[in-house]
């Protein structure tokens, strides 16, 4: 076992300090050590988009970065979005599309739109499918989830 | 699927980088975006003794603009190359292809410089540093040196970079007035490794093509420039006949390989008609007025 580092990241607006291997993964940190099992892990090397989170704004496979290299950041993981009862607009579209079956990939979807919504004009439905392109859903309900994507895009034009 | 044990250090300049690499031996790895060496580590194919964490070294992700060329930090992101307004205006080629390459959530991590020292036989950047003559900025504890990308990819995944040395700048030298760009990449699903893709430059004088670039990835152990194919169209103007005849060539020289993708015959197939359509595309943006 190698030398365990002291690190402090900001999680969903809460400053954790922790002592982690440097081997532990972001997504194992989130979900094992804090507790925070809403980031789902399905493949481990950065394909089916399942554990994506936002490190410093951005999106990023938490399956993909070390648990030391979040020291000093700002992760937001699925949690951040709204709770029951208090959800937030993206994730409003997705229970109004029924944009999740088993709801397995649904925390990774989430978290990618947000990015993408942010940096993406998303135009058509097909730029929506390529920004999720790296987000596998096994239930393959693609469909409910570029029309939640799109409806929150309708909703943004209104305003 | 969790990574082996290994020892970890930040560092936090170039020196530090090299003295913790050079103190490791031959099994250290640089760690930059992770974006193909943690899934490497996950899957236990790696085993290094020590990582050597780049991302906290100030000053190395930049796009900076001189006289003669653009250079590029080795930690500058994809999503950065992608959205740069400087790499929009004087490489759009560079801007088109980078939207193929994997996803945002990749994108926003994975380095210019991990990506081009990883190699991957099918990845765009190594394919674009061919096409626009790219020089690499290496350092090491003997000094820097200067390679040109045509020498810098040596096979597969293999690159002229020794253990203790960090690839830490990019330069894209500027490219002619009048110069027209086409990219065409096909892959099984957006984001993908390519299964062939192909990027041209034509620059065009006096109705003819002046200069010609074609550069290829997908196709073999390396990303490959096709020199033969580039001579037929100097002096020329790119009709069907004639690109017919660049096709013919393309698909001569080229090496692919089967693999559970696609058949060699299918890539060699399909290098072509990816190379026709890039030179159309170049051609037309050529003789088009300059904004």
């Amino acid at each position: 076992m190698s030398r365990s580092r002291e690190i402090t990241v900001t999680v969903n607006g809460t400053v954790h300090a922790a002592s982690v291997e440097p081997r532990l993964l972001l997504a194992d940190f989130l979900r094992s050590t804090l507790g925070l099992t809403g980031t789902h892990v399905g493949c481990e090397h950065g394909v089916c988009g399942a554990c994506t989170v936002l490190v410093d704004g951005d999106s990023a496979r938490a399956c993909l970065m070390l648990a030391v290299q979040a020291d000093g950041r700002v992760v937001e993981s699925v949690e951040s979005l709204g709770r029951i009862g208090q959800m937030n607009a993206l994730q409003e579209a997705f229970h109004e599309h029924h944009a999740l079956q088993c709801g397995f990939c649904t925390p990774g979807m989430l978290m990618t739109a947000t990015d993408l919504l942010r940096k993406y004009p998303l135009a058509s439905d097909d730029d929506i499918r390529k920004g999720l392109s790296g987000n596998l859903c096994r239930c393959t309900g693609y469909e409910h989830i570029v029309k939640a994507i799109r409806a929150v895009l309708d909703k943004r034009a209104v305003r | 699927m969790k990574p082996p044990v290994f020892d970890y250090v930040a560092a936090t300049s170039i020196d530090t980088a090299i003295a913790a690499l050079a103190a490791a031996g031959t099994d250290a790895k640089i760690l930059a975006g992770g974006q193909s060496l943690v899934p490497m580590l996950n899957f236990r194919l790696l085993r290094p003794s020590i990582l050597v964490d780049i991302n906290r070294i100030p000053g190395l992700d930049y796009i900076r603009e001189t006289e003669r060329d653009v250079r590029v930090g080795a930690l500058t992101r994809h999503y950065q190359l992608e959205t740069s307004p400087l790499i929009a205006k004087l490489f759009p080629v560079v801007a088109c292809a980078m939207t193929h390459v994997a996803h945002l959530a990749i994108r926003n991590r994975g380095t210019i410089g991990g990506s081009l020292s990883h190699a991957d036989p099918a990845a765009e950047l190594p394919m674009l540093a061919i096409l626009l003559e790219a020089e690499f900025g290496i350092a090491s504890a003997n000094g820097a040196r200067v390679v040109p990308a045509r020498a810098f990819f040596l096979d597969a995944l293999t690159v002229d970079l020794e253990s203790a040395e960090v690839l830490t700048e990019i330069v894209l030298p500027k490219l002619p007035a009048a110069t027209g760009w086409g990219f065409e990449e096909v892959a099984r699903r957006h984001g993908d490794f390519a299964l062939a893709a192909v990027a041209v430059l034509l620059t065009v004088a006096g109705g003819a093509v002046k200069e010609a670039r074609i550069a290829l990835t997908g196709v073999g152990a390396t990303p490959r420039r096709a020199a033969e194919a580039e001579a037929l169209l100097i002096g020329r103007n790119p009709d069907p006949e004639l690109i017919g005849r660049v096709i013919d060539v393309v698909r001569e020289i080229i090496t692919p390989e089967t693999d559970l993708h696609a058949s060699a015959d299918y890539r060699r197939h399909l290098a072509g008609v990816l190379a026709g359509r890039a030179i159309a595309q170049a051609w037309r943006r050529a003789c088009e007025p300059s904004p």
